[in-house]
């Protein structure tokens, strides 16, 4: 019973390992980039589309107004970020439909690498929204004895990033697993199209916790009003 | 009964109470949660799209700590970190 996919490893000299994780990821990364780049090579603006550039066109609008709605008013400026991060995830879980595939999310090394993008990247857009005083100052909110506890909740939301993907993914590679030994007709197959269902939702999770995050500390604080005199 | 014996049975019985009652928790808690979300869908259709991201947003935030006790009893069983120690110190003998 394999725990995650770095434990499968295809090719090894000495210390230099290649595991499942790394072959799907960029097999992974590939296709993204790849596919991308074959639909967007002539674009049209006209009436006349291709029915890809159709697709990629619902796809970038329907990321981007997810993005607005959840605090967000220029999602353009983010969605390079946050949409890459739902179509990975998203398409790490839906090509589980591939009979070798293992999703590389199911291995703790990616969540852990995603979440710290998500760790460095909440600073980068609060710093670059709000200036470095004003972002470093929203940490000594509402009081300054505050401090400590908006740090410690920084790392842990970061871990509870991680370990939330990581555990969904993993739990549904080894259901399917277990199932596989004991029903191994039809049964496992309803538990893949669970799994297809909550990858997705996680994926969305994953980048909607992402946004509000950002939003959070991109938000611009208003000053407070003056209190009226009577 | 040896220490590896204790350690194996320790390992399994936590493993199964971990789960059994990290589980517990967050089903009643998503049950109640999903309960006012269809409640107040009836009483508002309208604010259909905030209150279901709102509520899939939240069930994620409430499942996350079902799934660190999944975590935690996977690991106990597959890769326990005592077992490994107590392996590896009864191989150097």
């Amino acid at each position: 019973m394999h725990l995650s996919p770095d434990q499968t490893i295809f090719w090894q000299h000495g210390f230099v390992k290649l595991n499942a994780t790394i072959a799907f990821t960029w097999a992974l990364m590939a296709l993204l980039a790849g596919g991308s780049k074959l639909i967007t090579r002539n674009l049209s603006t006209g009436l006349e589309r291709s029915r890809w550039q159709n697709l990629l066109e619902i796809v970038v609008t329907g990321i981007a107004k997810q993005i607005e709605e959840a605090g967000l008013s220029e999602p353009r400026k983010y969605i390079g970020f946050l949409g890459t991060l739902f179509l990975f995830v998203a398409m790490g879980s839906l090509c589980n439909v591939f009979p070798v595939y293992q999703p590389p999310t199911a291995s703790l090394s990616t969540t852990a690498a995603l979440a710290l993008c998500v760790f460095v990247a909440v600073p980068f857009f609060g710093i670059e929204e709000q200036g470095l005083g004003n972002y470093l100052k929203s940490y000594m909110r509402p009081t300054f004895f505050m401090l400590p506890f908006n740090i410690i909740g920084e790392l842990s939301r970061t871990l509870a990033l991680a370990v939330r993907l990581f555990g969904n993914m993993m739990s549904g590679a080894m259901i399917a697993g277990i199932l596989l030994t004991i029903t191994p007709l039809i049964f496992p197959m309803v538990m893949t199209l669970l799994g297809q269902l909550t990858g997705m939702v996680q994926a969305y999770i994953f980048s909607i916790l992402a946004t509000v995050y950002i939003a959070a500390a991109t938000r611009i604080r208003k000053p407070t009003p003056a209190p009226v005199k009577p | 009964m040896d220490s590896i014996t204790i350690i194996a049975v320790a390992s399994i019985i936590i493993a199964g109470i971990t789960t059994g009652f990290g589980t517990m928790g967050p089903a009643l808690a998503e049950g109640r949660a999903v309960a006012t979300a269809l409640s107040s869908l009836a009483q508002q259709p309208d604010a259909s799209a905030t209150i279901t991201r709102t509520l899939f947003v939240g069930l994620a935030m409430i499942e996350s700590t079902a799934i660190y006790c999944f975590v935690v009893s996977m690991i106990l069983i597959f890769a326990n970190p005592f077992w490994n120690h107590i392996i590896a110190a009864a191989a150097k003998k």
